[in-house]
């Protein structure tokens, strides 16, 4: 059997081991005393950047009325048909609203998607990574728990005029 | 004193290391955790109790919790054999290991050891031999092929550093003209301890026992990359808890035989107590605190190192043990009869 040179032979002092050894047990060592990665999650939370991509939610004006006008893209361009979108009229300038909206909160992938095609800016995706639901009737999010004001989603709005 | 004083107390001290070593095993696995977790800049399990510190009751909560599975292709009596051998051995092993000197209460003087027999070193050796056998049934009997070939890899791996461990064992021998692990400890005095005289025996002694306790690096019979669970893959519940619990006692041993060998015992460096003038019962205290410290800091060494070091591949485990270890045992033996040779020690 020919003996492969290696691209690095060890030197004797690495052939020994111990030396070795004793370096990688005094870098563990050290590691031991360095600050902890871990959340400790219930207590302390994890908050995301704006980049991140948590539940899609709907944006509420000032006035209290959704921004969407109910064009019903966003449930068109869903890979996973997660959104429901029935529209109705309104007597405000912008004529659409939607009656009913539902996403199932089972089914989606947090893509984004729906976000990215929205033309009015309506829906976006939110910092809440926490749903959790005991039953699927649950899972199904109406407009009541799909509305956050403007104000808390300035954030990520920022961050899609700058990136989109 | 009578058979039945003699009986008794046995029994007493029995007892109380039997406790105190599941107690021990049980924290261990905790610390085990905890200490990865620190190596891995995580914080490990914190949350049963304060800083998680019921865990291991949780654990073997669960554990007990759990269907015992036994496979179909599996024969049972040996199946159910294996963690037996395993827990047996762990355990009964460390009835030679003194962890304080004689003691005397009520004209009695009671040796700190259970069993304080003359061949102590030899039944030692026996008993981690027997180790093999519930590995190797285990892996045989499971009818799995992921368990067989654990199973024949620990019993190459613990047969081959066997011999070093044993030929290590050798050099103390020599220095102490005696198998006793009490007479082993009284020689090595304050100072001498033999891994200062026999450095060569010490380290190939604590890699060899390494290898036997099965701890990484050498944790070849379960490496789960290869072997999914090992030996011990078709086990579950309380027969995968005795492997468990037998490693982590298994390591309590090894521990202990290594103060004993090569770190004096018992015996602490620079001050001489029996001249202090202390009370009677003072020293014992210190005496056993200052092993049960070695022992501590040994098994944090145990831990520390598994999550240091990379497993070895199969090759070099064997080509280590015959061609690196077993010669420099040897050439232990050789230095320390040299030592006694010029020095007349
Ligand atoms: S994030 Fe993707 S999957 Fe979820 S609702 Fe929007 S488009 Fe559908
Ligand atoms: S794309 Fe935007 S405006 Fe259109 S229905 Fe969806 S959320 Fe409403």
């Amino acid at each position: 059997m020919s003996v492969k040179r290696r691209e690095k032979d060890l030197t004797l002092l690495e052939k020994i081991y111990i030396p070795e050894i004793v370096k990688g047990l005094s870098l563990t060592l050290k590691s031991m005393f360095k600050p902890k990665f871990t959340l400790k999650y219930p207590e302390e939370k994890f908050i995301p950047p704006a980049s991140y991509r948590g539940r899609p939610v709907l944006v509420q004006e000032k006035d209290g009325h959704e921004r969407c006008v109910a064009c019903g893209l966003c449930s068109r361009v869903c890979p996973s048909l997660a959104i429901e979108v029935q529209a109705a009229e309104t007597e405000l300038e912008k004529e659409r609203y939607p009656e009913k909206f539902e996403i199932n909160m089972i089914r989606c992938i947090f893509c984004g998607f729906c976000e990215e095609v929205c033309p009015e800016e309506a829906i976006v995706m939110s910092k809440d990574y926490e749903m959790a639901f005991t039953n699927r009737e649950e899972a199904i999010y109406g407009k009541d728990k799909l509305l956050v004001p403007v104000e808390q989603l300035q954030d990520r709005i920022d961050f899609l005029r700058k990136y989109k | 004193m009578t058979i039945w004083e003699i009986l008794g107390f046995a029994l007493l001290k029995i007892l109380v290391i039997v406790s105190i070593m599941l107690l021990t095993v049980s924290y261990l696995v905790y610390f085990e955790r905890r200490i990865s977790a620190w190596a891995q800049n995580r914080l490990g399990p914190n949350r049963v109790g304060w800083e998680g510190i019921l865990q291991p009751f949780a654990d073997v909560l669960k554990l007990l919790l759990k269907e015992d599975i036994v496979p179909y292709q599996a024969n049972k009596t040996i199946h159910t054999l294996a963690p037996i051998i395993a827990l047996f051995v762990a355990f009964t092993t460390y009835a030679v290991i003194p962890f304080g000197p004689t003691i005397n209460v009520f004209d009695y003087s009671i040796p700190l050891v259970v069993a304080d027999v003359n061949i102590g070193i030899l039944y030692v050796l026996a008993l981690t031999s027997l180790g093999v056998y519930a590995v190797t049934f285990a892996g045989w009997s499971s009818g799995s092929k992921y368990s067989l070939l654990g199973g024949i890899r620990s019993s190459a791996q613990m047969i081959s550093y066997e011999i070093s461990m044993g030929f290590s064992i050798g050099g103390v021998l020599l220095l102490a003209e005696s198998l006793r692990p009490l007479t082993i400890v009284e020689t090595q005095g304050q100072w001498l301890w033999n891994a200062w005289i026999q450095p060569i025996g010490f380290i190939t002694f604590v890699v060899s026992a390494f290898a036997e306790t099965n701890r990484l690096p050498f944790d070849l019979p379960e490496a789960e990359p290869e072997l999914v669970g090992g030996f011990h893959t078709e086990y579950s519940s309380m027969k995968f808890a005795g492997f468990f619990l037998a490693e982590y006692a298994n390591m309590i041993v090894a521990s202990g035989l290594i103060v004993t060998l090569y770190l004096g015992g018992y015996n602490i460096p620079f001050i001489n107590i029996e001249t202090l003038g202390l009370p009677a019962w003072l020293p014992v205290l210190i005496y056993i605190s200052a092993f049960l410290f070695k022992m501590a800091a040994l098994l944090f060494f145990f831990i520390w190192v598994r999550w240091s070091i990379p497993r070895f591949r199969y090759d070099q485990l064997m080509s280590l043990g015959w061609k690196v270890m077993f010669p420099l045992s040897l050439i232990n033996i050789i230095w320390v009869a040299a030592l006694i040779m010029i020095f007349n020690l």
